[in-house]
């Protein structure tokens, strides 16, 4: 199925100012080439799906795109700033404005789902008082139990995460990720490791937060029909390179299995 | 047709078999050097049973100084408690100074190292004489002793248990901006909280443990008294002491141990 769940903003808008421009980016680990030289950009309010094949280099990009990982050479602009540029303390406040789902949620196990939320705030505050819910003004407080409520979670604050199951674990690492008041979200497979019907509905989440508060997505799934029901654009990653860009509306599954094998052959 | 079940012993290289002869005679020379002859420990055990030997005097235990000595234990407990509690919260600066993924730079974390390895290395005896110099004959000797002894101890358990916890929640919170203070109060403390409460009950109990013999350089505590004991030829006395203390190291070990099965 091809049709968004959610009215979508017109893909590729060439109106709007790109909210992630990339020229020319490269990285090389010792003894091997990951990415080669990625140019695209993406306009702002769009969810975009990134697909590939396994070692393609879509987990690298991700990381270099907020500079987890170093890249090599290239520029990429995001969020009005140039991110290769930042300096150490720049670079934090970028990353407060870019919210990152995991494959691995990455929670702290042993803490409330209310306190990881709570954990989100660090991306505007700092001190003790953000390091759990116990010590956490009554304002963050109301704030996180308002994300978790808005992942579905308001009735599980003060369960330890690592009693939740891993779709759960997952809308807690969401509600974390809303906590920042990101501008743009990256997200690493986020359906991975998941049920289908779980899968399904932290990628509606995801898309449903891109329709309400105008957030950007980039996405990574290797599911086909996650990637064609959840995306507006496709970005396709083969050999370090942009392989494929088009309009969700205009791609289906055969044509992406198509790309995949073409990839994995290559 | 069936699968031959594989050789019991891997073949080793002849380097593997000269490391093993070579330990091998470590122990043996180290034995023959140091270990008492038989003859002699038969001798000195029948010598400790005689009617003057030690062990025979000291029964029955003398209890008739039970309140001083209680005092005196009660300071010992005090001590432990106070130097570990200065140790335990000085060792986990150091700890994540050296740690590998939370010191600043490599050099800090080497410094730190060395440092933790120096407050393990030397003696808590040593220690002690150090502050007697420092502050005097009693028991606040006693407590630095302790102190240090305990940063030693618990800066190395703390820091690998820092080094052992899970990165993805740390490389989360760095993701989303969080600052080195902000990384370690969220996510590796609370991770590593049942390790530190292991780790802290053990080094209380080494304390107690510990405390009873800094007395017998003048750093306070019960040591003092069973020295005098023993100087004296108070054996009877020195037994009840050192059932005193027993009871206490037991008391210490089980009521810690009922913390770890409670906490952890």
């Amino acid at each position: 199925m091809n049709a968004p769940l959610l009215p979508r903003a017109p893909a590729g808008s060439a109106l709007a100012e790109p909210v992630l421009a990339v020229a020319g980016l490269t990285k090389d680990f010792p003894g091997r080439k990951v990415l080669r030289g990625l140019d695209f950009a993406l306009a702002p309010g769009q969810a975009t799906a990134l697909i590939g094949a396994n070692g393609s280099g879509k987990s690298t990009l991700l990381r270099c795109l907020v500079r987890l990982i170093e890249p090599t050479s290239g520029q990429i602009r995001m969020l009005g700033r140039d991110v290769p540029a930042l300096a150490p303390r720049a670079l934090r406040q970028f990353r407060a404005e870019v919210g990152i789902v995991w494959q691995r949620h990455n929670l702290v196990p042993r803490l409330s789902a209310l306190s990881n939320v709570i954990h989100g705030v660090q991306a505007r505050m700092s001190g003790p008082r953000t390091w759990a819910q116990s010590l956490a003004p009554a304002a963050v407080r109301d704030e996180a139990m308002t994300c978790l409520d808005r992942v579905g979670l308001a009735d599980r604050a003060l369960v330890r995460v690592d009693s939740l199951s891993g779709g759960q674990q997952q809308r807690v690492a969401i509600a974390r990720m809303l906590m920042q008041r990101p501008a743009f979200i990256l997200a690493d497979e986020p359906d991975a490791s998941l049920d289908p019907q779980t899968g399904e509905e932290v990628m509606s989440l995801l898309l449903s937060l891109v329709r309400e508060k105008g957030l950007s997505l980039l996405v990574i799934s290797h599911r086909l029909e996650h990637t064609l029901r959840y995306s507006d654009r496709i970005l396709g990653l083969a050999d370090g390179r942009i392989a494929l860009d088009l309009p969700t509306g205009r791609a289906d599954a055969a044509g992406l299995r198509h790309f995949f094998d073409h990839a994995e052959a290559a | 047709m069936t699968t031959l079940a594989p050789s019991r012993f891997q073949h080793r290289s002849l380097v593997e078999y000269a490391a093993i002869l070579a330990v091998l005679a470590l122990v043996a020379t180290s034995l023959a050097a140091t270990a008492p002859a038989l003859d002699k420990l038969g001798s000195g055990v029948v010598r400790l049973f005689a009617p003057s030997g030690m062990l025979t005097q000291m029964f029955p235990p003398d209890f008739t100084r039970i309140v001083p000595i209680g005092w005196k234990l009660l300071e010992t407990l005090q001590m432990a408690v106070a130097g570990c509690f200065l140790g335990l919260i000085l060792a986990l600066p150091f700890a994540i100074l050296a740690t590998d993924r939370l010191s600043p730079h490599p050099l800090v974390r080497h410094a730190a190292r060395a440092l933790i390895a120096l407050f393990r290395t030397v003696p808590d005896l040593v220690w002690a004489i150090v502050f007697i110099i420092i502050v005097g004959l009693g028991p606040a000797a006693g407590v630095m002793a302790i102190m240090v002894d305990k940063i030693g101890f618990a800066g190395r358990f703390f820091a690998e248990a820092m080094e052992e916890t899970d990165p993805g929640p740390q490389d989360a919170l760095r993701a989303i901006g969080a600052s080195r203070l902000g990384i370690i109060g969220s996510a590796v403390i609370p991770a590593c909280l049942p390790s530190f409460t292991a780790t802290s009950l053990f080094a209380l109990e080494k304390s107690v443990r510990g405390s009873a013999a800094l007395g017998l350089v003048g750093a306070g505590g019960i040591g003092v008294d069973l020295k005098v004991a023993f100087d004296l030829f108070n054996y009877d006395e020195a037994l009840a002491i050192i059932l005193m203390m027993l009871a206490l190291v037991i008391a210490v070990e089980q009521g810690s141990g009922w913390i770890r099965r409670k906490l952890i």
